[in-house]
């Protein structure tokens, strides 16, 4: 005889430690199994498009910090990078170095807080620990070189607001080593972790197909074997220079996201090396850009690949100092998609395990 | 540049004999926006034109990016980049409708990722998309009233 079982609708959120920020998510429950899963999103809506709408272009850049707080140089990047090119500006080689340099840092950082918090919520300490102390050393950097921690409004329109300190270059030379050592210890440490691996291999698993549909980006799209990454597909910045592979998964499973991060850390700091080595010694960080930012009347879509995938800017210019029209496509708000679909027969352990695979951040996802 | 262009009026031509010589009402490169191929789609061929630029092989749009809803204070228009991962070919789509009873066929059933970009244009903009599966609002509050992102919107709520 059938047990009898009864559904249990579930709240999680908006105030969850494994939901990474306010999201919320409800569950219908069968026994253990999940047989509907409804995400709730809103809770972080600041309105950024409508604030953007009455800022003018520099006013809008620290916004954008506040979109995804866990990478603001890449977000500060794509709206600057936006105006730019609808004001066909030049942009001096040593500020888009530096902005290459901070932005492959920014990624490196990104990825290990992921990390961190990845296996605090497969339920180890002290990895969380270890990525944190490591993530310090980019953080200091970057106060070195803008005075923030986390929101930077370090690019603007046409370059960057502050060049290097003397020896700053030196020690993310210094990093490098340092962080390729840290890397070798995560994977004694974790990867070859037989609870972990019993925990996230096979989990949360969709082909490529699915992730093309999904419009996933990122590790997300890469783990099922699709090669997409802008940096190479679509190049910006001096990307195309810098010789760097693009990490791929086969099964499109939590392991395999887990394993393209790790090796994408690794090809970031392939880039930066490269980066440190032809950067030119002294030179202009800002462009030839008037008083006033004023785009032309028109439009325009860029997209770059941030640490969560293509984050991608649409402006529409009414040749005003303000945008007339600011979109932001959010790598994590597009991502999350595909969960209510990878969660159904799932248990509640493996819902954690899979959303935090997805790496989002609220911010980003409510914008 | 010319490639581009070539790649444009394949497209037009393909619209125009697959669907109609009205589903396409404007077919441009926009040189200011890196030279992406854009066409401006009749509202009511939209629900065809996007499967055939998803279908058929010449075009093979496998990949939405993007959907953004503009107001345009004349009218409301939404505005869709596709990209083909294998080719790398491009296309920008717009399709405008009224103000007044705002309304654009979904495409959720051919590109699962506008399921949540339609809500948030419903949400924000207040375009109805017929043929969505579930349309609701997913950012602002189930009661709240107006659509935040059109140029009209009071934003101060005088009960506040």
């Amino acid at each position: 005889m059938a047990l009898r079982t009864e559904e249990l609708l579930l709240n999680v959120g908006p105030q969850h430690p494994s939901t990474h920020g306010v999201f919320r998510i409800i569950v219908k429950l069968d026994g253990e199994v999940i047989k509907e899963a409804i995400p709730v999103m809103g809770y972080l809506h600041r309105g950024t498009e409508k604030l953007a709408e009455n800022l003018t272009y520099t006013q809008i850049i620290p916004y954008t910090d506040r979109i995804d707080y866990v990478s603001a140089m890449t977000n500060n990047y794509v709206l600057c990078h936006t105006v730019e090119k609808l004001m066909s500006l030049e942009i001096p080689e040593r500020a888009e170095y530096l902005r290459l340099i901070v932005m492959e840092l920014q990624r490196i950082a990104s990825h290990l807080v992921w990390w961190g918090t990845y296996l605090l919520d497969i339920g180890a300490m002290s990895p969380f620990l270890y990525a944190f102390r490591d993530r310090e050393i980019i953080i200091n950097l970057f106060n070195e070189l803008c005075g923030a921690r986390l929101t930077y409004f370090y690019m603007r329109v046409g370059g960057v607001k502050w060049d290097a300190p003397e020896g700053w270059i030196e020690k993310v030379r210094e990093f490098i080593p340092y962080m390729r050592l840290k890397l070798k210890e995560y994977d004694e440490l974790v990867s070859g972790n037989e609870i972990f691996l019993a925990r996230i291999r096979g989990i949360g698993q969709y082909d490529a197909q699915t992730a093309i549909d999904y419009g996933l980006s990122g590790a997300n799209l890469r783990c099922t074997g699709v090669k997409w990454d802008l940096r190479k597909d679509q190049p910006y910045s001096l990307y195309d220079r810098f010789d760097f592979d693009v990490p791929v998964g086969v099964n499109g499973d939590c392991y395999d996201r887990y394993n393209v991060r790790l090796a994408e850390i690794h090809q970031s700091l392939r880039i930066l090396e490269q980066a440190i080595e032809t950067i030119p010694s002294e030179g202009a960080i800002m462009g030839k850009v008037p008083r006033i930012v004023r785009p032309p009347e028109g439009e325009i879509y860029t997209a770059i690949e941030s640490p969560r995938g293509e984050i991608g800017c649409y402006l529409v210019s009414r040749g005003k100092d303000k945008p007339f029209r600011l979109k932001f496509r959010r790598p994590s708000f597009v991502n999350l998609q595909i969960l209510p679909k990878l969660l159904v027969g799932e248990t509640m352990t493996n819902m954690i395990t899979i959303l935090g695979a997805i790496d989002i951040v609220v911010g980003e996802v409510d914008c | 540049m010319s490639g581009d262009q070539q790649f444009l009026d394949r497209i037009a031509l393909l619209l125009g004999e697959l669907i109609g010589s009205d589903a396409v009402e404007l077919a441009q490169i926009n040189q200011l926006g890196s030279g992406i191929p854009t066409i401006t789609v009749r509202n009511n061929q939209w629900a065809k034109v996007a499967e055939t630029l998803k279908i058929h092989p010449d075009t093979a749009f496998n990949y939405l990016r993007n959907v953004s809803g503009v107001d345009q204070e004349t009218h409301l228009e939404v505005v869709y980049h596709l990209i083909n991962l294998t080719s790398k070919h491009e296309l920008c789509v717009k399709v405008k409708t009224d103000r007044e009873e705002a309304s654009i066929p979904s495409v959720t059933l051919l590109w699962s990722t506008a399921n949540w970009n339609e809500r948030e244009i419903f949400d924000l903009l207040g375009i109805d998309f017929p043929g969505h599966p579930d349309l609701r609002r997913i950012m602002m509050p189930d009661d709240w009233v107006g659509y935040p992102l059109r140029k009209d919107y009071v934003s101060i709520d005088p009960e506040v």
